[in-house]
């Protein structure tokens, strides 16, 4: 089971409250660009063994999406974050490396 | 105008505990951004109550007012001002970028009350109703089996506000945890 704290109402929220939306921090290739990028854009996704930046929504709760950055082998949460933003926030980038000493950082 | 009544008429079952649905309650959703000085003045003015804290829910008379999500707000008022309300919002808050709809008739309320309505609503959602953890004033939203609902604690009992499109499998799913035979005695 997942709990994560909704950054916005402060609820450890039970998965079961969430719905999930997938991964996070991707960048759009709309009109122009070009067919590969938009291939990639729509449809691949990673596949991460590790940690894995996701988006989460708090369905059942406050109804907000926030993001949230956690262990997909061991299910551990390093953290939750607003979704007002384009990259994770450095401070739990930096907490995550200290866990995970070999992680290569997001993307 | 066609005479307005709730969704189930005020059904009720005598449990372990007492599970009602609570009749007509006016109920107002406010979008906006709590924070600003306006916004604060204009609920201030029109209900006399100060914005909660996150996940708080303030009375005052009749009056109530919760805290739903950063940038909504639920104004409990009785039925019949509803309306009335929307109008004072709406022109407390002119020319401030907002949103108040009347959504009373959106929704349906019940009331759990006796001894052990906690665990009657802790069997049917992922929510810490411990009483240290649940205390009188914070007004939680969360799911009953598979719908959306709030809750409060309120006047010695717990308010549950759910979708008016759901209150049979709302006041159905309260029932059956209210079932004699069902206690769990766990607080």
């Amino acid at each position: 089971m997942l709990l994560l704290t909704c950054p916005y109402c402060g609820v450890a929220a039970e998965e079961t409250e969430l719905a999930a939306g997938g991964e996070a921090h991707l960048k759009r290739f709309g009109p122009g660009s070009g067919d590969e990028a938009f291939e990639g854009y729509l449809f691949l996704r990673k596949n991460v063994r590790g940690v894995h930046f996701e988006r989460w929504r708090h369905a059942m709760g406050c109804g907000k999406w926030f993001l949230a950055a956690r262990d997909t082998i061991t299910l551990e949460v390093f953290g939750t974050y607003p979704a007002q933003t384009t990259e994770p926030p450095k401070a739990l980038v930096a907490a995550i490396g200290k866990k995970r000493p070999g992680w290569e950082g997001p993307k | 105008m066609s005479e307005a009544i709730s969704a189930l008429q005020g059904a009720a079952f005598e449990g372990y505990v007492r599970v009602s649905e609570a009749g007509l309650r006016g109920m107002i959703s406010l979008r906006g951004d709590l924070s600003a000085a306006k916004v604060k003045a204009a609920v201030k003015k029109v209900t006399g109550l100060a914005i909660p804290d996150q996940r708080q829910i303030v009375f005052a008379g009749e009056k109530g007012l919760g805290w739903m999500s950063p940038d909504e707000l639920l104004v409990l008022v009785p039925y019949d001002d509803a309306g009335a309300t929307v109008e004072a919002l709406q022109v407390a808050l002119a020319g401030v970028h907002h949103l108040t709809r009347d959504v009373s008739d959106a929704r349906a309320i019940f009331r759990v009350e006796g001894d052990r309505a906690r665990e009657v609503l802790a069997k049917l959602s992922p929510t810490d109703l411990h009483p240290d953890r649940f205390r009188e004033g914070e007004l939680r939203r969360t799911r009953l089996a598979q719908v959306p609902a709030a809750f409060w604690i309120e006047d010695g009992g717990i308010t549950v506000v759910a979708f008016r499109s759901v209150a049979q499998y709302v006041f159905d799913l309260l029932k059956t945890s209210a079932e004699p035979g069902g206690e769990v005695n766990l607080w």
